[in-house]
C-alpha cells in the first residue's frame, strides 16, 4: 500500500517535473500562437475570397485575387521602388556604417571624444521615424535648409520639390532611411572591430601589409559574419518600412515612391479592399520568409 | 620631425575630419530640429537661415504643455509604452528561464519559431489584427494596442534574456533548488536579481519599440484621446496649416524618454543590443 502510494507519487512528480518547462513557456506559447499562428491562418484564408471584414458572408474565389494583384502594374512598380529604396539603403547603410565604426575604433583619438562622437552618430536612430519624417519634410522642402545650402555650394539653380518631385521623391526617402538607419549598422560593426585579436594586425604590418591591405585581408574577413547578418536584417526591416514613407510622400507623387507595404495599407484602409490586401501581405511574406531562410541559415552556420 | 610622426599626424588629422564631417550629417539636422522648436513660426523658413532667431521664445513648448489633447498623446503613449514593457519582461523571463535551464521536447523548434517571427512583415499581421482586435471589441482601447505590441516586443527580449541567462552559471539556481525550494522560487529569489543589467537593456529596447511604434497605432486607434504621440505628430501636420515650431516642439518632448534612457543606460544597451546582433 505504502509503496504504492509512494510509486504513484513519484510518478506524479516525474510528469510534473517534465511539464515544467512548459508551463514556464505557457504564456509565450499561448502569446505566440494568438498572435502569429491564427493571424498568419486569416490573412492567408482572407486572401482567397472575394471580400472580407467588410462583407458578412464572403465567397471562397482560390487564386483570382493572386491573378489580380500580380497583374495589377502598381504592384510591379511597387516591387521596383522597394527593390531599389531596400538595395540603395543597405548598401549605404554598410559603407557609411562600416566607415563611422573604424573612425570610432581609431587609437589615434582618445576615449572621452570617442564617447561624445559616438553618442552624436547614434543620434539618428533615437528619434521615431515619425519624427524623422516630419524632420526631414521641413529640411527638405523648397524653402528649407536643403535647398538653402545646396543654392550656396552652387549646385542647382533652382529651388528643388525634393518630395513632390517624381524624379526625386524615391531618391530623397532612400536619402532619409539612410539617415535614419546607418547606426545600428555601426554600433554592431563597432563591436566586431573591436573583436578583432591586436595580434592579427600586428603580424600583418610585421609581413609588410599597407593600412589598406590589412583593412582587405584582416579586417573585411573578420568581419564578414557580422556584415552579412547585418546586411540580411537590414534588407528584411527596411522592405518592410511604412511610416516613413506613409508620413513624407505617401507612396506618391503619383506612384513614385509607392512601396508593397503603402500599396498593402492603401488597399486595406484607404479602398477597403481587404481580401485584395490581404493576398499582397501575403505575398510580401512569402518574399520576407525567403530572406528569412537564408538569416537563419547563415546563423546557424555561424554557431 | 620624422616622417613618420608627418604621416602620423596626417592619418590623425584626416580621422579628426571624418569624424566632425560624420558628426555634422549626423547631428545638424537634429540641432535644426532643436533652433526651428524656438523659433516663431514665419522664422522657420526665413532667408537666409538662422540657428538663432531674434524671435526665440518657448511658445511651442507652452502651447502644447497646455493643451489637454497633446498632453494625451504623451499620458497614452507611456501607458502603452510601460505596460508593454512590464508584459513583455514578466513573459520573456519565464520563457528565458526555460529555455537557459531545461531541456525539452520542442525546444529547437520553438527557439526556430521564435526568431522567425521577427521577420514577419507589420503589414501582414496588420490585416487580420485589424479584424480580430475588432470582433474581440479591443478597437480604439489600450488593450488592443499593448496586447498587438508584444508580438514586436517579445521575440526579442526571449532571445537576448536566454542569451542573459546563458551567461549566469547553473549552479546558482540549482543549489536553492537541491535545498527543496521551486524552480519558480529560484528563477525569482535568484536568478533575477542578479540579472538586473540584462533586464534593464530588455526593458529599455522594448520601450523605444513600443514608444516608437506607429502602423498598428495609426489603424488600431480612432478617437483623438486613444492616439499615442507618433500619431500625435502626424495630427499636428494636418491640423492648422502646419505649425512647424509646434511639431519640432513635439518632437523634441516626443523624443526626450528615449534619449533619456539611452543615456543613462547607453553601457548596457549598446552592449546587450550589439552581442544580440553579433551573436544571437
Amino acid at each position: 500500500m505504502t509503496t504504492l502510494h509512494s510509486s504513484r507519487r513519484t510518478a506524479l512528480a516525474r510528469g510534473y517535473r517534465r511539464t515544467e518547462p512548459y508551463r514556464f513557456l505557457s504564456p509565450t506559447i499561448i502569446l505566440m500562437l494568438v498572435l502569429m499562428a491564427l493571424p498568419i491562418g486569416l490573412v492567408v484564408s482572407y486572401s482567397i475570397y472575394d471580400n472580407v471584414i467588410t462583407n458578412r458572408n464572403p465567397s471562397l474565389v482560390g487564386l483570382e485575387n493572386y491573378i489580380k494583384i500580380l497583374s495589377d502594374p502598381t504592384f510591379t512598380i511597387a516591387i521596383g521602388n522597394t527593390v531599389f529604396f531596400t538595395v540603395g539603403s543597405v548598401a549605404v547603410h554598410l559603407v557609411l556604417g562600416l566607415g563611422f565604426a573604424m573612425l570610432l575604433n581609431s587609437p589615434l583619438i582618445s576615449a572621452w571624444v570617442r564617447g561624445i562622437f559616438r553618442v552624436i552618430f547614434i543620434l539618428p536612430w533615437l528619434f521615431t521615424v515619425a519624427i524623422i519624417a516630419v524632420l526631414w519634410r521641413m529640411l527638405l522642402s523648397p524653402n528649407g535648409v536643403i535647398n538653402y545650402l545646396l543654392v550656396t555650394l552652387g549646385l542647382p539653380a533652382q529651388q528643388l520639390e525634393w518630395l513632390s518631385d517624381p524624379q526625386l521623391a524615391l531618391w530623397a526617402v532612400t536619402f532619409i532611411n539612410i539617415w535614419a538607419g546607418y547606426p545600428f549598422f555601426m554600433i554592431s560593426l563597432l563591436a566586431g572591430l573591436q573583436g578583432i585579436p591586436a595580434d592579427l594586425y600586428e603580424a600583418a604590418t610585421v609581413d609588410g601589409a599597407s593600412p589598406w591591405q590589412r583593412f582587405i585581408h584582416v579586417t573585411l574577413p573578420q568581419l564578414r559574419p557580422i556584415i552579412i547578418s547585418m546586411m540580411l536584417l537590414d534588407l528584411i526591416w527596411t522592405s518592410q518600412q511604412f511610416a516613413l514613407i506613409w508620413m513624407t510622400t505617401g507612396g506618391g507623387p503619383i506612384t513614385a515612391t509607392e512601396m508593397l507595404s503603402t500599396y498593402t495599407y492603401k488597399l486595406a484602409f484607404s479602398r477597403y479592399e481587404f481580401a485584395l490586401a490581404s493576398t499582397s501581405a501575403v505575398l510580401i511574406l512569402a518574399m520576407s520568409m525567403v530572406l528569412a531562410y537564408f538569416y537563419a541559415r547563415h546563423q546557424k552556420a555561424r554557431d | 620631425m620624422t616622417h613618420y610622426t608627418v604621416r602620423r599626424r596626417l592619418t590623425r588629422l584626416a580621422v579628426i575630419v571624418g569624424l566632425l564631417a560624420g558628426a555634422a550629417f549626423a547631428g545638424l539636422p537634429i540641432l535644426w530640429m532643436l533652433s526651428s522648436s524656438f523659433k516663431a513660426n514665419p522664422e522657420i523658413f526665413a532667408y537666409p537661415p538662422q540657428l538663432v532667431t531674434p524671435g526665440f521664445s518657448l511658445d511651442a513648448y507652452v502651447s502644447i504643455l497646455t493643451d489637454p489633447v497633446k498632453i494625451r498623446f504623451f499620458i497614452n503613449s507611456y501607458v502603452v509604452a510601460l505596460s508593454v514593457v512590464a508584459l513583455t519582461l514578466l513573459v520573456a523571463i519565464h520563457a528565458a528561464y526555460a529555455f537557459s535551464r531545461f531541456e525539452f521536447r520542442g525546444k529547437r523548434w520553438l527557439s526556430t519559431i521564435i526568431i522567425s517571427v521577427q521577420a514577419v512583415p507589420p503589414i501582414t499581421l496588420l490585416i487580420p489584427y485589424f479584424g480580430l482586435v475588432v470582433s474581440l471589441g479591443l478597437y480604439n482601447t489600450y488593450p488592443g494596442l499593448i496586447l498587438t505590441y508584444m508580438v514586436f516586443t517579445l521575440p526579442y527580449a526571449i532571445i537576448m534574456m536566454t542569451g542573459y541567462f546563458n551567461t549566469l552559471p547553473r549552479e546558482l539556481d540549482e543549489a536553492v533548488r537541491v535545498d527543496g525550494a521551486g524552480s519558480m522560487t529560484a528563477l525569482w529569489r535568484v536568478l533575477v536579481p542578479v540579472s538586473v543589467p540584462g533586464i534593464v537593456s530588455v526593458g529599455v529596447y522594448t520601450f523605444m519599440i513600443a514608444w516608437n511604434e506607429y502602423l498598428f497605432a495609426l489603424t488600431l486607434t480612432r478617437t483623438e484621446d486613444m492616439r499615442t504621440v507618433p500619431i500625435g505628430i502626424q495630427l499636428l501636420m494636418g491640423q492648422h496649416s502646419y505649425q512647424w515650431n509646434e511639431m519640432m516642439a513635439m518632437s523634441i518632448l516626443g523624443s526626450i524618454p528615449v534619449l533619456l534612457l539611452f543615456l543613462f543606460f547607453q553601457r548596457y544597451f549598446i552592449g546587450g543590443l550589439a552581442s544580440g546582433a553579433v551573436k544571437s
